[in-house]
């Protein structure tokens, strides 16, 4: 076991407790930024679209892991992201200023939302959310103003420096960029104040408003920042599906993205890119096990929501933690190893604070 | 009218969830798939079965009584006292599942019910309603006595509106909270296998029936959750301007007004028109 010797106040917020996990990290990302040049193409784009999965992942863990307010409408900022990059480079803006501007028009979007749903909390808030998605979905599909009068709304295929951003390579290094920085951002949020805010209001609304933290302000710019990595996901997500139509960023979609935060562990930025990448390797697992199955039961679309469904409920149930948390226990069983106990994470007795007044 | 029928079914099927949050304070996102279910069910025991419709719309209920409590026994139980959010995500799990395995069982293509009331028309007063549209009026009807009978007088539903006030007090008056809980969930699911026979002949036995309770989940809120008049009045709302949009705005608007009048009233009486006035507030 390692014990971090604090010297100086500031170590409690560093962005990484031990010195060696920076190496660890130096690795990673050397292994990623190699990758592709390994690996067969068709992989390199899959291992992108996980990327674009985990960004919006990230935002959404911003908003319901941290802060404690439960979108189920998050689809509805990808569609906008989507549309305004999609727009935008039709109207020739170039590229990284698209993806910027589709990532502030979510935003907007969502200070729009997040203003009136300063009101509501816990589960109105998710139905408002899901409203909200349902209107913005029905919007694009038959406004033609939005849509261009298209069904199918192509995106273009832009260039940075003589690569296209279609081709595989060219998005696999802008879906890794933009996931480093959303991840970054989001980490160095959580330990400024603004986010130890958002960590406040999640645990107790009352303690963190007596401290002095601003409810309205902090929760509406809890929306928008999670609103605009979502819109930046949605912008890239354009590329990968390269014809947008409003039917692709249904409530399936939120849920996806709901379903990525809670299998990667509530309140832990890893667990959201472990739980894109979960999900992300689901839909070929399953594919691959379509090989095996009976015909009669492999040809149904419902395999797939019914491993989503099973799984969602076995996370629930048997690691509430998720992927994050199973990740922890690991590590502690090695770190201290003949010491580990089932009991040091068990679950504390949680007492649900009700919605009415007793 | 038809208006008023579609909203019924809003209604009950928010009665299906209205019914489950009072008492455990979950909001059960698989109650939509609970009618599709119901509605498959039906089917298996109308069509290749090949019972009469009473018996199966008894057979019907009872097996999704027969669900509902399993599903409190073994997947619920664990989380009561957890933050709410373990809810809403264990019952949207439950929904994938269900609406996976329905569509692994009976598959993906859409079926008609046969029932006494389809495709037949009745005169009302020189209006011409679809017999389904008035099942679904007297169903409503019916079950909503049945239940305020139900809740007010026989020692079992004051139970369990005890247990929906208070569920500590409850359990220090010796009421067995648990069972009550899987007693409330057993009646949810059967109500909503109710609504899914009942809507089934004037719509099909498909696995996007479920869409429909996002509506009535409109209607729950609107009415204010774990107020069933509420409910009911919820319903007919949304069903009634859902059918005043499409005649007198825009065919193409009529899919969200449920939304939008959803979105609005949360905004403008975050508790819904019936719920209850002091919340509290943070």
């Amino acid at each position: 076991m390692r014990y971090v010797f604090k010297t100086s106040h500031d170590q409690d917020i560093d962005l990484l407790r031990h010195k060696q996990d920076w190496g660890w990290y130096a690795a990673l990302a050397a292994l990623l930024l190699a990758l592709p040049l390994a690996i067969p193409a068709y992989h390199v784009s899959e291992l992108a679209f996980v990327f674009v999965l985990a960004i919006g992942s990230v935002g959404l863990m911003l908003l319901t892991g941290f802060t404690g307010l439960i979108s189920l409408g998050h689809a509805a900022f990808l569609l906008i992201g989507a549309y305004v990059e999609a727009h935008a480079l039709r109207a020739g803006i170039p590229f990284p200023v698209s993806l910027a501007l589709a990532g502030l028009a979510a935003g907007a979007i969502g200070i729009l939302l997040g203003l009136p749903a300063l009101r509501l909390s816990g589960l109105y808030l998710a139905i408002a959310t899901l409203a909200f998605s349902a209107i913005v979905e029905h919007l694009f599909a038959h406004w033609k103003f939005l849509s261009a009068g298209e069904a199918f709304l192509s995106v273009p295929n832009p260039a940075i420096g003589g690569v296209r951003l279609g081709s595989g390579i060219g998005y696999y290094y802008v879906a890794l960029a933009v996931l480093a920085g959303s991840i970054l951002l989001s980490l160095n949020l959580l330990r400024a104040p603004l986010g130890r805010a958002f960590i406040a209001l999640r645990d107790s609304p009352i303690a963190a408003v007596t401290l002095g933290v601003p409810l309205a302000r902090t929760k509406a710019t809890a929306f928008a920042l999670s609103a605009a990595i979502g819109g930046l996901a949605g912008a890239l997500y354009a590329h990968k599906i390269s014809s947008l139509t409003a039917d692709s960023f249904d409530v399936l979609l939120s849920l996806k993205l709901l379903m990525m935060v809670v299998v990667g562990g509530l309140g832990s930025i890893k667990g959201a890119v472990l739980g894109a990448v979960f999900l992300g390797l689901l839909d070929p697992a399953i594919a691959h096990a379509k090989d095996y199955l009976p015909p009669r039961i492999a040809g149904q679309s419902g395999l797939q929501l019914a491993v989503y469904g099973l799984i969602l409920v076995f996370f629930v149930l048997f690691e509430p933690q998720g992927l994050a948390g199973r990740w922890a226990k690991i590590k502690a069983y090695f770190q201290g190893f003949p010491i580990y106990r089932r009991a040091m994470f068990k679950r504390t007795k949680a007492y649900m604070s009700s919605e009415r007044m007793r | 009218m038809n208006g008023l029928a579609v909203g019924a079914i809003y209604g009950l099927t928010a009665l299906g969830f209205v019914l489950i949050y009072k008492a455990t304070e979950v909001v059960n996102f698989a109650q939509g798939d609970l009618l599709t279910l119901g509605a498959f069910i039906g089917w298996t025991f109308i069509v290749p079965l090949g019972l009469p419709y009473a018996l199966a719309f008894i057979l019907t209920v009872v097996a999704m009584a027969a669900i509902g409590a399993g599903l409190d026994r073994f997947v619920m139980r664990p989380i009561i006292g957890q933050p709410h959010f373990a809810g809403i995500m264990l019952t949207i799990g439950l929904a994938f599942a269900i609406r996976g395995i329905a569509s692994l069982i009976w598959g993906p293509q859409e079926r008609g019910l046969p029932t006494p009331f389809t495709q037949k028309t009745s005169n009302l007063g020189g209006v011409l309603v679809q017999d389904a549209a008035l099942a679904i009026a007297a169903g409503t009807v019916v079950l909503c006595i049945v239940l305020y009978f139900f809740f007010r007088h026989t020692r079992l539903g004051v139970a369990m509106q005890a247990t929906s006030q208070n569920q500590l007090a409850a359990y220090l008056q010796a009421i067995p909270v648990k069972s009550v809980f899987t007693l409330t969930w057993a009646i949810a699911a059967a109500v909503s296998g109710i609504a899914g026979l009942l809507i089934a002949p004037l719509l099909a036995v498909e696995l996007n029936l479920w869409i429909i309770v996002l509506k009535g989940f409109g209607a729950a809120v609107l009415g204010g959750f774990g107020s069933i008049p509420g409910a009911l009045l919820g319903g007919a709302l949304i069903g009634v301007a859902e059918q005043l949009v499409g005649v007198y705005v825009d065919s193409g608007a009529k899919g969200i007004t449920a939304y939008v009048v959803l979105l609005v009233v949360l905004l403008a009486f975050p508790r819904g028109l019936l719920g209850d006035p002091e919340g509290k507030r943070v």
